[in-house]
């Protein structure tokens, strides 16, 4: 039944099967593409929360009020410069050098736990004042943005540690290969979303 | 063959019960409902220009290229036709263009928030008629209707008199509604510490129904009263036996008529302060609450200062406003 | 909390005895009945000896076919549960007029209603559309499996744990009742303290993370894992509606998981969004619900018209008309999608031009809609068109899908809107487009590809009486509906007063009815067929059809192809076959494979257990169920063992005895 040739207008053979084995492209970086993508979206809720919110006070204090610059202007710096030293360690994975690697990832895991510790000093402060997430809904959308970055960083120091352990058993194989560049581009993306905090949550916030 | 005559009998009972029934959405006593009811017919003669042949050629097709019809053309390889794509795409597009235009048109006249300026086809609004104002609050589970002009507010009740453009405000004390008289004119939604806007005119005479068409809790089923369209003479005999059998709408009542119940019965007030519905809509009724719109105020001005460097004016305006309010106002 | 001994209450949460409902005779009599059937289940799984075979042949496993298969069985349980609470609801609106007040007081009935919408978004259609992409998509890009098959099978035991916890809260506690889209402030923690809202979302969040992990898996399939020489424009119209589905799923779904997030923030920690105080926004949640709410829409039905642009060309012998136009369509459906979720609250107020905006936005769907619908019946012209019973759905499909798009048209004229919104008229319109376009293309897809799953047909006859039984009793359900819609009648009202109304409720619970026996045919067919399997056992390619799933045997092997196809042409079986392909019977090579696994099961049980606890307020169970989340899902990482092999010599053996394997008794049509 299903053999039978009726047409007969391109009767060249075609090679129909690939006979030898072949191993599909991996698709985890791809994958891991997407979830950022779809991670972006998390987050444009978020942003979405302070565009709407963002003077919603409730007759409560203002970002001009909460937000501490100088302190930020620290925070800020170790985050990117942990993305610079990861970055490293990504070249130093190129060159094979193992322990190098492992320094600068140490280095970036370290940098980013002091951002995560100076986001944790900052929560606490804010609530001990009074200005916690339930006294407006300016206050909630800030907690709620700028806290979910921090737990994705925090997640983040985490998977490094774990990776770190893997790298150090297991060396420079093609699956810890593929979980480093998947980790870097988790790191990189952080990064970039703390710009948009950064410049739209506070410098916009205190500005207004 | 049974199948298809039991088929046609179902489709023909549908159409013996709709002659005795009320099909007020195509046949609405007010101007409003009226425009918006025609949009509604138009759209679907506009739209039956296309679906009725779609389904047509659909059955058409299907029967005619059948398997076991030898003799309709047969071509395996035709998959494509750039003329017959162009029909294809261009054929519901023109429909959406005409639809599309009536639609921008209809939705810019018919906004509720824009004031009437007709009660009617090629009847314009009298130059000296004020709209009857009407301030309308959706409680769980009634409706509260205040009517400044004339110092009365009903639970339940609504009125007006005919041909009268009718100006509502709504607001919500807790839980989202939206409010919809059929027969007078699209709903618009009531919500918490938001004022919407609705005009309209009733045309008929007669005893109409009204509810809320958004759901918003267990007494949802109950929250419905009457709407009288009357003429001039018995709206004024309304308006005085609501006046007469008026009740006081303190702080305290209102408190009291704020707390949930279902199917509450049909009550009238004569005695309420001017700012009442203010109030309501500002979240404020309660003194101990600083109404919202003071609120926004001070947060336009850059809020509250956390340690008292800014807005110290604001502060004293209202110094209730900080821990003891957020208790009051979420549990 | 409830008034016992701190270790209880710290033990137990606000759980106690009186969670449970068991002054509700109809809940009490329901979970008899259901634990009951759940015993025979399990009874007969342990007497047949069949634990064994679950475990290492299903729940553990990687392969996207029997993952799919268990995604239609998941959907098809849920198909009951969401059904049975509509016969409820129609019951009770033809009962309750007047003194009557029917046997549901409002706070069940409103559980009811939220749990019937909720249920046959998320566990019916979604688990459909899943379980038809995860079978269909990897056979027909010619490719082994997904890419990220344990990433598959998690999804799926997300899935499931999102039914765990609806399931639940029929038995303890009570469900939401603040709508299937739980809109505050009803879904607030003042309006609803108790365990309801929190069932709602915790099992929407496990639930929204497997549909989340699906998307990213198939985006990542499609693009990266056809076959060689299978080009964008060469992908099955499927495949196709697959992409942008999936494409959607990854950019709606974490929107849902932020909105319910931000809810949860509310109703656990005191948060302000969608308060009325503080500065919060009830219309906030609305915007945000409805951006993730329109394009779920048409996540389920692209994969419908998928099935429907496979089923028209392999039943009219023809090839797909104007393929590029479809891809077109589909393409643009997806990106219009995200542009009009306003037309859900036209009647908030937004003023004339944001209403015109998203009016205009909607109907211009309807512009690639029409164009699909154009091309099938080009597609049937000039084609020998068979009717067997994918044929049927898909003819139910045109005609009923067209006249739901008309009434979504007039919905879309915002002026009319505000007179039509929230009546039961919205509620025709949308079942008359879910059911006319979802249910059917479901069904259509379960008949047309249910040969190539397990080598036999489903039984004609019943599947024609389901057919019409759920054609006619849509049209006697919901016909009614537009009637009493258009006598400005609303929706979720669980009495009523005008007794000239309840004629027509009388007649859309007869048609409810008529549905009830639709399912029950189908059911009645999926068992009259394993009954008589052998006599209407097919060959790999019943219908003559045109896509690669039906080069490979019916039911396929583990391993889909033992050699990856090659493709030339869109229509690349019926090129195979046109050129007088041959299976090659010798020549294999080994196979790599993923390894099943049971860390996707276990994963997904902490989080329900995480879920449970959370809803009950369990802190202690939450922490440590979640801690365990954690260090499971690390521990999962060190396994670098993942793949396993099938030697060449198995998949020669098997090529054997399935290759070019013909049935005596002959197929269907063809």
């Amino acid at each position: 039944m299903n053999t039978i040739a009726i047409d007969t207008d391109h009767s060249e053979p075609r090679d129909f099967l690939c006979l030898k084995e072949e191993h599909p492209h991996n698709g985890t970086l791809l994958g891991f593409w997407l979830y950022l993508m779809s991670d972006c979206f998390i987050f444009a809720a978020l942003f979405a929360c302070i565009a709407v919110f963002g003077t919603s006070y409730a007759g409560g204090p203002s970002a001009r009020d909460v937000f501490d610059l100088p302190g930020l202007a620290v925070n800020t710096a170790l985050l990117l410069i942990s993305s610079v030293t990861f970055g490293f360690a990504m070249l130093e994975m190129a060159r094979e050098r193992k322990r190098a690697m492992l320094g600068w990832l140490a280095v970036s895991g370290v940098l980013a736990a002091c951002f995560v510790g100076l986001e944790i000093h900052e929560f606490v402060t804010m609530i001990a004042d009074g200005a916690g997430p339930g006294r407006s809904a300016f206050l909630s959308s800030f907690f709620t943005l700028v806290g979910t970055h921090g737990l994705h960083v925090t997640v983040g120091v985490l998977w490094l540690i774990v990776l770190m352990v893997q790298l150090g058993k297991h060396g420079l194989t093609e699956a810890n290969r593929r979980r480093l560049m998947c980790l870097s581009m988790f790191w990189h993306f952080l990064d970039l979303v703390w710009v948009g905090v950064f410049s739209y949550v506070y410098l916009v916030g205190v500005l207004r | 063959m049974s199948v298809k005559r039991l088929r046609g009998l179902l489709l023909l009972m549908p159409a013996l019960l709709l002659s005795g029934c009320n099909l007020v959405l195509l046949h609405p006593a007010g101007d409003v409902a009226r425009q918006q009811s025609d949009l509604m017919i138009a759209s679907v003669i506009i739209m039956s220009l296309i679906i009725v042949p779609v389904l047509v050629a659909t059955f058409v097709i299907a029967w005619r290229y059948r398997a076991s019809n030898k003799s309709a053309e047969y071509d395996p390889e035709w998959d494509h036709s750039t003329q017959l794509e162009l029909v294809v795409w261009a054929a519901p597009l023109l429909i959406i263009i005409v639809l599309g235009a009536m639609t921008w048109i209809g939705t810019h006249q018919l906004d509720p928030y824009r004031q009437l300026t007709r009660i009617g086809a090629n009847r314009p609004v009298a130059a000296d008629v004020k709209p009857l104002e009407v301030e309308v609050v959706s409680l769980n589970w009634k409706w509260l209707f205040f009517y400044p002009q004339y110092g009365i507010a009903a639970v339940n009740e609504l009125a007006a008199p005919v041909d009268r453009p009718i100006h509502f405000k709504l607001t919500s004390t807790e839980t989202m509604n939206s409010f919809f008289i059929p027969t007078l004119a699209g709903q618009i939604y009531t919500m918490p510490g938001m004022q919407t806007v609705l005009h309209a005119v009733i045309n008929k005479p007669g005893d109409f129904d009204g509810f809320s068409s958004n759901y918003s809790g267990h007494g949802f089923t109950d929250m419905r009263f009457r709407f009288h369209g009357l003429s001039e003479q018995d709206f004024g005999q309304w308006v005085a036996k609501v006046r007469a059998d008026g009740g006081d709408l303190d702080t305290h009542a209102f408190d009291q008529l704020n707390q949930p119940s279902r199917a509450e019965p049909v009550h009238y007030y004569a005695h309420f302060d001017a700012d009442l519905f203010h109030r309501i809509l500002n979240q404020c009724v309660d003194p101990q609450q600083m109404c919202m719109d003071k609120m926004m105020a001070i947060d336009a001005k850059g809020g509250h200062a956390m340690h008292g460097t800014s807005a110290d004016d604001a502060m004293s305006a209202d110094s209730s406003m900080t821990a003891p309010a957020h208790d009051a106002a979420t549990h | 909390m409830p008034d016992r001994p701190a270790i209880w209450n710290f033990l137990l949460g606000r759980l106690s005895l009186s969670s449970l409902p068991l002054d509700n005779t109809l809940v009490v009599w329901t979970f008899v009945v259901v634990a009951l059937g759940g015993a025979v289940v399990l009874g007969a799984v342990t007497y047949f000896r069949k634990w064994n075979y679950l475990w290492t042949e299903w729940f553990t496993s990687v392969d996207h076919k029997k993952l799919g298969v268990m995604y239609m069985v998941l959907g098809t349980v849920m198909l009951f549960r969401g059904f049975a609470d509509a016969m409820l609801m129609r019951s009770q609106q033809a009962m309750a007029f007047g003194d009557n007040m029917g046997f549901l007081p409002p706070h069940h009935y409103d559980q009811i209603f939220t749990a019937h919408g909720a249920i046959m978004i998320f566990f019916v259609a979604m688990a459909y559309i899943v379980g038809l992409m995860n079978f269909v998509v990897p056979l027909q890009i010619g490719a082994r499996d997904v890419a990220f098959p344990f990433l598959n099978n998690f999804s799926f035991w997300l899935t499931a744990s999102g039914v765990v916890i609806f399931m639940l809260s029929l038995f303890i506690g009570d469900f939401s009742n603040a709508g299937w889209l739980g809109m505050p402030p009803v879904s607030e923690l003042q309006q609803s303290p108790g365990p309801g809202v929190d069932y709602y979302i915790w099992g929407l969040q496990l639930s929204g993370l497997g549909t989340l992990l699906t998307g990213i898996n198939f985006v990542a399939t499609i693009i990266k894992m056809r076959a060689p020489g299978m080009t964008l424009m060469k992908m099955p119209m499927f495949t196709w509606t697959s992409l942008c589905t999936s494409g959607l799923i990854v950019v709606t779904f974490p929107i849902l998981t932020a909105t319910l997030l931000l809810l949860s923030l509310d109703r656990y920690i005191g948060t302000h969004f969608f308060t009325t105080g503080f500065g919060g926004n009830v219309m906030m949640y609305v915007n945000l619900i409805w951006v993730w709410g329109h394009p779920e829409v048409y996540i389920l039905i692209l994969p419908m018209f998928g099935i429907y642009s496979e089923i028209v060309p392999t039943f009219s012998g023809k090839r797909l008309f104007g393929y590029s136009s479809m891809v077109y369509a589909t393409a643009s459906i997806m990106l219009l999608s995200y542009l009009v979720w306003l037309h859900h609250f036209f009647t908030m107020g937004s003023g004339a031009d944001v209403n015109s905006f998203f009016a205009l936005t909607t109907m211009m769907i309807s512009i690639p809609t029409g164009v699909k619908i154009f091309n099938w019946l080009f597609t049937m012209y000039r084609g020998r068109v068979h009717f067997p019973v994918p044929m049927l759905w898909t003819m139910g499909f045109l005609f009923t899908f067209t006249i739901g798009g008309m009434t979504g048209v007039m919905l879309a004229v915002a002026p009319a809107d505000f007179l039509l919104h929230n009546s039961l008229f919205l509620i025709a319109h949308f079942h008359n487009v879910i059911i006319g376009g979802v249910v059917f293309g479901a069904f259509a897809g379960v008949n047309y590809w249910f040969p190539k799953a397990f080598g036999f047909r489903l039984d004609e006859f019943w599947g024609k009486l389901s057919f019409w039984f759920w054609q006619i009793g849509f049209w006697v359900a919901f016909g009614p509906l537009y009637v009493l819609g258009l006598m400005g009648v609303t929706r979720r009202l669980s009495h009523f007063t005008d007794p000239s109304l309840q004629i027509w409720f009388i007649i859309a619970a007869f048609g409810a009815f008529l549905i009830l026996l639709g399912i029950l045919s189908f059911v009645v067919q999926i068992y009259v067929s394993i009954r008589r399997r052998d006599e209407l056992a097919v060959g790999n390619d019943p219908w003559d059809a045109r896509t690669l799933e039906w080069a490979t045997s019916s039911p396929p092997p583990p391993y889909n192809f033992a050699f990856i196809p090659r493709v030339h042409d869109r229509d690349a079986w019926t090129d195979m076959k046109k050129h007088g392909y041959q299976r090659p019977l010798d020549g294999f090579n080994d196979i790599h494979m993923p390894r099943n696994t049971a860390a996707g099961m276990l994963l997904a049980a902490l989080g329900t257990i995480f879920g449970f606890a959370m809803v009950w307020y369990i802190w202690w169970l939450a922490i440590v169920s979640f801690v365990a989340l954690i260090a499971c899902a690390i521990a999962h990482t060190f396994n670098y063992n993942r793949d396993t092999h099938i030697s060449a010599q198995d998949v020669a053996q098997f090529e054997k005895h399935t290759g070019n394997w013909e049935p005596k008794a002959k197929g269907a049509t063809a």
